[in-house]
């Protein structure tokens, strides 16, 4: 393994950033560190850097199978990109480049010409060429993005820390970055964690996303993993939007009531229907703009409000309009027990609008 | 208080204002008149006064009363003050503003007010006080004359030396040193907590050690709020009048700083002398005005 | 250090040893000194240092001329500061950099500078003595010599705030019908109150302790226009010590309360500006 961290805790005075955290992540892979802002997954990915220490006594880290817990950062070997680029702002693209390389003690740095032609051939692996000359100002978000990333790279870091890299650019340029770091990561093999709380771009760019919540790690997995077969109820709700109904209908030991999630893409809407796992319900709006359809439900019995989300030629076929009345069964259910709720996913499931909101899409 | 000193972080007012936000020109020109006459009248008239009594009796007696042997040497006085008080302070002011800017711990913003205590004592208690330390009525007096000294070795090569501190030059660079010594601290504490610590973080992670992150990243952003903290405080040194006159002791071609040398003159009747000393330190103010202009667009524009 | 509060950035132990150290050396151990020395007085003796009629005329004087000073300053630095911000007009660099004048000006030179302008032959002297009116030389003379030292610090507190004014609220106001004295006076005035009692502070705290540009134009008559740290320097050169470090101590407490109110101005400034 990699990057190994064993039991860590952190606290903040009263406040738990992070609660006994483990987690492995092999070697080359590029990994999603996943959660709402305040689950702790800077703070861990700040402590794997050396920038934060755990709680005196607490936990362990290794990388490539030794012990770096008492490492100073500078000597771990991380390559560690900042939210905001932190590019020094009084030296050039190459200045900055070279930086890594230029405060090394005078034995162990390579020459002039050497530490020139690396600047170069990073340079050329993130496509900037011909920018070494500039300062960060006269640059563009992305281009600084990339620039922080190689000055990164150049002292051949063991593992790569990025910050949440792609949180300060708009929505086209993060896109198009966000091929390009899959890419480039691929090319040179370096083990990469990567912090985000954007379940899109975890599940998009990531081979294994760890999902955080409140100081704890939900699950490790996949991105089809965590998606198809999420551990917990905060990993359905954050994961994408749900219809969420609470339940008698499956009595379970415990108390409160049960809770049944059903993504909105496995809601199917008929006009008519005669089985018996239907559920009868009011149309109250057609979204048919977008590349999928989606309707606004409310159910006939009780009131719960349901979103369903299909293909704009099915929405054509049913042809909805506010009022009707139709029937919806569920392709795929997910339930939870009363129990696997504690105290405090409910109050994040409160504080996280992604869960209410239909807005955001998968 | 110094927050009113510095303006180097206030951006340049926009010149074309949104229409509901105009006044009426009448408005704005009586404004802008009682402004101008305002300033005019407390700003540039005592400014101007100090030049035109100066040349008052032309330029020929304006040289002559800048070539005397005691005003020479208050300049260079001044000059030393300044060159000693100035550095102290600003290592001072780097060392605070990193252990403040950089770490949290208890105590801190209790260290801040402290910092700024002594812009709030007036100048004359600044030299008081360290008469009362210093003089011959003070502690060090005491220790000069104790029959068992501490450090009697000490003692003895003090009192052989005949080394003094108050009514001489070192009184004079102390009590110069606390009466700047908020100036850099101040300009360079916000400063720097604004800048937040990710770049040196990056240096860090990156294998520079504590110097170099401090020589090769810190200082090069700060360098401006740097400069602009020592024309300040330097202003202030070579200018300082209240505390350096309680320290002095006012002798002629010793302990004459040059503000003490103007007054010695003005209450001589010297007139032209006085005047043609604080021309001196009235172009020195102006030096000081310019200069910090000119960091101010600088850094205005390195921030556009 | 613990390991859970230990820093990745360096120099934390020598930073703060240093600032410490000197901080104590330079201003603490010195100030300390003023308080133990009055001490050592008995509570009679401090007393009548500081509650002789001849003290106490100087604390009237010292705090009405600064409070004159402050307030005329409040008034003009506030058009003095809207006119910089807001009306362009050729020049405004220049002028807004001579507002600093008087920080950058030894007191001194602005001392004699003001007595050779407002002395009965000066030019301003001059022209009001024909009406039996002196300036130099008065309560008038301290309180023009006051208002020179203290106007930077409304006009420079202020200068920020005006900045950040958003135009919305000037917009709201004037499409909720108001007209421009009502925005003026109910909108903006409002959001400048906390900046200017801030600024009003500071200059009525420098006031408060200024010697070097008063002594020359206030004529120095004991019950008339003598200011108390002018008194403090008459004591040492008459080598009443105590008395003079007593009336330096009932000085200190003014400026540390004034240091309180304008911190707590400031925070409550800051506050009402987050909003």
């Amino acid at each position: 393994m990699s990057i190994l961290a064993r039991n860590l805790t952190k606290t903040f005075g009263a406040y738990t950033a992070l609660a006994d955290v483990s987690l492995e992540i092999p070697t080359g892979k590029l990994v999603a560190l996943l959660g709402p802002s305040g689950s702790g997954k800077t703070t861990l990915l700040r402590i794997i850097a050396g920038l934060e220490f755990a709680d005196p006594g607490s936990g362990r880290i290794d990388f490539h199978g030794a012990d770096v817990t008492d490492v100073p950062a500078g000597k771990r070997g991380v390559g560690f990109v900042f939210q905001h680029y932190a590019l020094f702002k009084h030296m050039t693209v190459a200045e900055n480049i070279a930086f890594g390389l230029t405060v090394r003690p005078r034995r162990e740095r390579p020459d002039r010409a050497a530490i020139d032609a690396r600047v170069k051939e990073l340079l050329k692996l993130i496509q900037l060429d011909d920018l070494g000359a500039r300062y960060p100002a006269q640059l563009s978000g992305g281009q600084r993005q990339r620039i922080a990333l190689a000055r990164a790279l150049a002292v051949q870091p063991k593992v790569l820390l990025l910050d949440e890299p792609f949180g300060a650019l708009d929505a086209r340029v993060r896109k198009e970055l966000r091929r390009w770091l899959r890419h480039f990561q691929r090319e040179i093999g370096v083990t990469t964690l990567f912090v985000t709380h954007d379940q899109e771009e975890a599940l998009e760019l990531a081979d294994e996303v760890i999902v955080m919540n409140n100081a704890k790690i939900e699950q490790v997995g996949t991105p089809q993993e965590v998606y198809d077969r999420p551990a917990s109820p905060f990993v359905i709700e954050f994961l994408g939007n749900v219809n969420r109904f609470a339940t008698k209908a499956h009595p379970l030991p415990g108390a409160g009531s049960d809770v049944l999630y059903v993504r909105p893409h496995d809601v199917d809407i008929l006009r008519e229907y005669h089985g018996e796992h239907g559920v009868r319900v009011r149309v109250q709006h057609v979204f048919s703009a977008g590349n999928t359809g989606r309707v606004a439900l409310v159910r006939e019995d009780n009131g719960d409000a349901i979103d369903a989300e299909l293909s704009r030629v099915r929405l054509a076929e049913l042809h909805l309009v506010a009022g009707d009345e139709a029937w919806v069964v569920f392709r795929h259910i997910r339930l939870f027990p009363a129990g696997a709720f504690t105290e405090r996913d409910v109050a994040t499931e409160d504080a996280t609008p992604a869960v209410a909101d239909p807005g955001q899409g998968i | 208080m110094a927050s009113a000193v510095s303006s180097l972080s206030r951006s340049a007012g926009s010149t074309t204002r949104p229409l509901a936000t105009r006044d009426a020109l009448w408005l704005r020109y009586t404004l802008t008149a009682v402004a101008l006459g305002f300033l005019a009248l407390f700003l540039v008239l005592p400014l101007v006064a100090v030049f035109a009594e100066a040349f008052r009796r032309g330029i020929g007696a304006y040289f002559a009363a800048l070539n005397d042997p005691d005003g020479l040497h208050a300049l260079k006085l001044t000059l030393l003050t300044a060159g000693l008080a100035v550095p102290a302070n600003l290592v001072f002011g780097v060392a605070a503003a990193w252990c403040i800017a950089k770490f949290t711990f208890p105590g801190k913003s209790l260290l801040i007010t402290l910092i700024d205590l002594p812009f709030a004592v007036s100048p004359v208690i600044s030299g008081l006080i360290y008469v009362l330390l210093f003089g011959a009525q003070g502690w060090y007096g005491h220790y000069l004359d104790a029959e068992q000294p501490w450090l009697p070795g000490l003692q003895a090569w003090l009192i052989e030396q005949d080394f003094k501190i108050i009514f001489a030059v070192p009184g004079i660079v102390l009590a110069t040193t606390f009466v700047t010594f908020p100036f850099i601290a101040r300009e360079l504490i916000p400063l720097m907590q604004t800048q937040g610590n990710d770049e040196e973080y990056a240096a860090i992670t990156l294998g520079a050690n504590g110097w170099q992150t401090f020589w090769k990243v810190t200082l090069p952003n700060i360098k401006w709020g740097l400069f602009y903290g020592v024309i300040l405080c330097n202003a202030r040194a070579m200018g300082e009048f209240g505390a350096v006159s309680v320290v002095s002791g006012h002798i002629r071609g010793e302990t004459n700083t040059l503000p003490l040398h103007v007054e010695i003159l003005y209450n001589e009747y010297q007139f032209v002398g006085a005047f043609a000393a604080a021309s001196i330190l009235a172009l020195l103010a102006l030096v000081t005005l310019v200069l910090k202009s000119l960091v101010e667009w600088a850094h205005a524009r390195r921030h556009a | 250090m613990s390991r859970s509060h230990r820093s990745v950035i360096p120099g934390f132990g020598l930073s703060l040893g240093l600032t410490l150290t000197y901080l104590s050396l330079i201003v603490l151990l010195p100030l300390s000194a003023a308080f133990i020395k009055t001490l050592g007085m008995s509570w009679d003796d401090f007393w009548t240092a500081v509650a002789s009629p001849r003290v106490v005329a100087s604390y009237r004087i010292s705090f009405l001329a600064s409070l004159a000073a402050a307030s005329v300053n409040c008034v003009f630095g506030l058009v003095v500061a809207w006119v910089l911000v807001r009306y362009p007009f050729p020049g405004r660099r220049i002028v807004d950099a001579l507002v600093d004048l008087p920080f950058a000006l030894p007191t001194a030179v602005a001392g004699i500078a003001l007595t050779a302008l407002y002395a009965p032959n000066g030019w301003i002297g001059a022209l009001v003595a024909p009406y039996g009116v002196k300036i130099a030389f008065t309560e008038i003379g301290i309180f023009i010599a006051l208002t020179f030292i203290g106007l930077p610090f409304v006009v420079r507190t202020l200068q920020p705030i005006i900045e950040e004014l958003e135009p919305e609220f000037e917009e709201a106001s004037a499409s909720l019908g108001a007209n421009r004295w009502q925005t003026l006076r109910r909108v903006i005035f409002p959001q400048l109150v906390p900046a200017l009692l801030t600024g009003f502070a500071m200059a009525f705290a420098r006031a408060l302790g200024e010697y070097g540009s008063v002594v020359f134009i206030s004529g120095n008559m004991p019950m008339r226009t003598e200011i108390t740290p002018l008194l403090i320097i008459t004591k040492l050169e008459q080598y009443d010590y105590a008395g003079a470090t007593a009336i330096a101590v009932v000085m200190l407490g003014a400026s540390f309360l004034m240091l309180l109110v304008i911190n707590l101005l400031q925070k409550w400034s800051r506050r009402h500006h987050a909003v």
